[in-house]
């Protein structure tokens, strides 16, 4: 399957929490690739394992989380079986995350030059000064206004959108292979979002950085994603490239997704919702995970939707969905 | 940050004016008669008026208040009731003692305090966690004058001819004398003068006063002699920064900044050292200003117990003898103290936070 492109090939990850009610499986079983250049969106709503998966991935678990099974192939080396001296030669230089809430993720006490520069102290062993001077031409990159001064500014004295584009200064210092931007834009106004979005893509194209972009929000993923993966409760229930899936997705929770975007210009009393409630982590169903708030079963009188977890049945090489009303091909 | 100190310098005149009224007022409020607790329950009523007019305790309270007043701006303390020695002398001998016991606690506790909090919270619920909060928590809950006692006992007592014994009271060991940097070096200094007095006080830190004119033998003698009260006073301060220490940088290991170090690749000592640790200082600081207090007065029973003659000996003294003017002064010279221990820990807050940095 993997070929010279294929940056990272995730395979099979699961990863567990430690619970005072026993060990509970946040991300079961996922597996995706991504390749040079390319971006790959992870769309699900809170709680589905879109973060988790990523932080797996970067050994960036907290303490009561840990990677049960699988593997993560960079390079020919297993990400999951790293020690944390490893991986901290690749985070930040050939792998890099930008997070959620950009004024929360850059230390308070440090310049955002020092914490620019930190990376490249690290990474390209570089002096202080050597580091800054490359500080100041990241940040000119990210086109951050009045650099100079910025240079010297701490974290509180900037707005969200600045303090992203500083995190993306340090995320893609060091040309990572993979950038992993989780929820990136969530806590940014609408404008500032596409204005980093933006950045993000045309800091690709300079690049060919694989960028793996996890977001809640589908307009995101129709603006960006080459491919996308669609979790629900821990799982993938539908991976496609964009088109496929925006187009014609198959798994009824895929469907009622893009049924829940709202079209502007289009009159409706109320906006398209998803009834019912995830279930709980610790209280898995024993069939499907979308069974209880799936419309489309009503159609069909299929026991196996109560009782047996579907697999992933693939279409075609490139789009497949876990559901047994469409078995596809198999 | 200039502007800063010299304005939170000119707000601190009016608290010290207020400190000196409350003091004022306070040690006159002592039930009891200076005359008859200095000279006895017998003394006869003439005896009496004599000894108020002496001191001046004869004029009407708000008189004396304003004389008094008078008197401190021009430095001047006034002379004891019971010694009749001027108060800044004994100022100037007692309260070195103190000083050099108070620092001694101050650097053992936050050296001992913040890297047992540090230890603590990176083996989180180890345990070495275990065990060094719970001997944090009977540090903060021994008595200053019980630990002194028992520390005197075990090392004074229990290991003396060995090499761990530790001297139990007193400064210096009999025999030894600190002499003052300013005879060694030859400096011509007419006793009693305000420069004398000045540099007397510096003189009678021994520790300091030996440092500086290399006499090894006094300076490890006066440092056996504070080993056992630093350790007796430090104790509490050391274990409530311990534990802030533990709570706060694990709150502070939680926080998104440094997840992001880690995904900077920073390695996992310099993520504690460089990024968490001046983040999770904040409330140290704040709780060491506080602990100022709980050391000063922790001097008083430390001194008592190891044979001491510092500050806080001497105020309870002064107390029991209605000695006004001592106790007055050093009331304020504790408050003063205290305030600018404060003024540090303020400034310090701004250094260490850059969002509370004053302009």
């Amino acid at each position: 399957m993997s070929n010279q492109s294929t940056q990272l090939e995730v395979k099979n990850l699961t990863t567990c929490f430690k619970t005072s009610k026993g060990d509970v499986v946040a991300v079961d079983d996922i597996s995706f690739s991504i390749k040079k250049g390319e971006t790959l969106c992870i769309v699900g709503e809170s709680g589905c394992g879109k973060s988790v998966s990523a932080l797996s991935v970067m050994g960036l678990l907290p303490t009561s989380g840990y990677v049960k099974s699988g593997s993560a192939i960079f390079q020919n080396n297993d990400l999951l079986l790293m020690s944390s001296k490893e991986l901290e030669k690749f985070r930040g230089n050939r792998l890099s995350m930008i997070f959620q809430d950009p004024g929360s993720s850059l230390n308070p006490v440090m310049r955002v030059g020092d914490q620019v520069s930190e990376i490249f102290q690290i990474h390209l062993n570089m002096s202080k000064h050597e580091g800054l001077e490359k500080a100041l031409e990241m940040l000119k990159q990210v086109e951050i206004p009045d650099p100079e001064s910025r240079m010297l500014a701490f974290p509180h004295e900037l707005s969200g959108g600045m303090a992203q584009r500083i995190m993306i200064a340090i995320a893609l210092a060091c040309n990572p292979d993979i950038l992993i931007a989780d929820e990136p834009t969530t806590a940014l106004d609408v404008t500032i979002q596409s204005q980093i979005l933006n950045l993000m893509s045309e800091m690709q194209l300079k690049t060919q950085t694989a960028i793996i972009l996890i977001t809640h929000d589908l307009g995101v993923v129709a603006e960006m994603a080459d491919n996308v993966l669609v979790m629900y409760c821990g799982q993938i229930v539908e991976y496609g490239d964009v088109k496929t899936v925006f187009n014609s997705p198959i798994h009824p929770y895929t469907k009622a997704l893009m049924k829940s975007i709202p079209v502007i210009g289009k009159k409706t009393r109320r906006l398209d919702a998803i009834p019912g409630r995830v279930p709980s982590l610790d209280m898995l169903p024993s069939g499907c995970r979308f069974e209880k708030r799936c419309i489309e079963k009503n159609n069909y009188v299929l026991t196996n939707c109560q009782n047996k977890i579907p697999p992933i049945f693939s279409l075609d090489s490139l789009h497949g969905s876990r559901c047994w009303l469409e078995k596809g091909n198999e | 940050m200039i502007t800063y100190i010299l304005k939170r310098l000119l707000i601190s005149i009016p608290v010290l004016f207020g400190i000196l009224l409350v003091t004022f007022v306070l040690a006159r409020l002592i039930p009891g008669d200076p005359c008859k607790a200095i000279l006895g329950e017998k003394a006869t009523v003439e005896v009496c008026e004599k000894f108020e007019k002496r001191f001046g305790l004869d004029k009407p309270i708000h008189t004396q208040f304003l004389l008094y007043s008078k008197k401190i701006v021009l430095a001047d303390f006034g002379n004891s009731i019971r010694f009749s020695r001027p108060v800044s002398q004994i100022l100037v001998e007692r309260f070195p003692v103190t000083i050099e016991l108070a620092l001694g606690g101050l650097v053992v506790a936050i050296l001992a305090g913040v890297s047992l909090g540090i230890i603590s919270a990176l083996k989180h619920n180890t345990p070495v966690d275990v065990g060094t909060m719970v001997l944090a928590n009977v540090g903060i809950s021994m008595p200053v004058f019980w630990l002194g006692l028992m520390l005197a006992y075990l090392f004074g007592l229990l290991l003396k001819d060995t090499i761990f014994w530790l001297p139990p009271s007193g400064r210096l060991t009999a025999g030894l004398s600190s002499i003052p940097f300013f005879e060694v070096w030859g400096w011509e200094v007419l006793k009693g003068t305000t420069k004398s007095k000045f540099l007397e006080f510096f003189a009678n830190h021994y520790i300091f006063n030996a440092l500086i004119t290399g006499n090894w033998e006094i300076f490890k003698d006066a440092i056996r002699h504070m080993i056992l009260p630093v350790i007796a006073l430090s104790t509490i301060p050391m274990a409530i920064i311990a534990r802030i220490t533990r709570s706060s940088l694990l709150e502070v290991l939680g926080r998104d900044y440094i997840r992001t170090a880690k995904a900077k690749g920073v390695k996992s000592k310099n993520v504690v050292s460089k990024h968490a640790l001046r983040n999770a200082m904040l409330p140290v600081v704040t709780i060491l200003g506080l602990q100022m207090g709980g050391l000063l007065s922790g001097a008083v029973l430390t001194e008592t117990v190891f044979g001491l003659s510092g500050v806080g000996r001497m105020l309870v003294e002064a107390i029991y003898a209605r000695d006004y003017p001592i106790i007055q002064a050093f009331t304020v010279m504790i408050a003063v103290t205290y305030m600018f221990i404060n003024l540090l820990v303020d400034i310090s807050y701004g250094f260490l936070d850059p969002r509370v940095r004053l302009e």
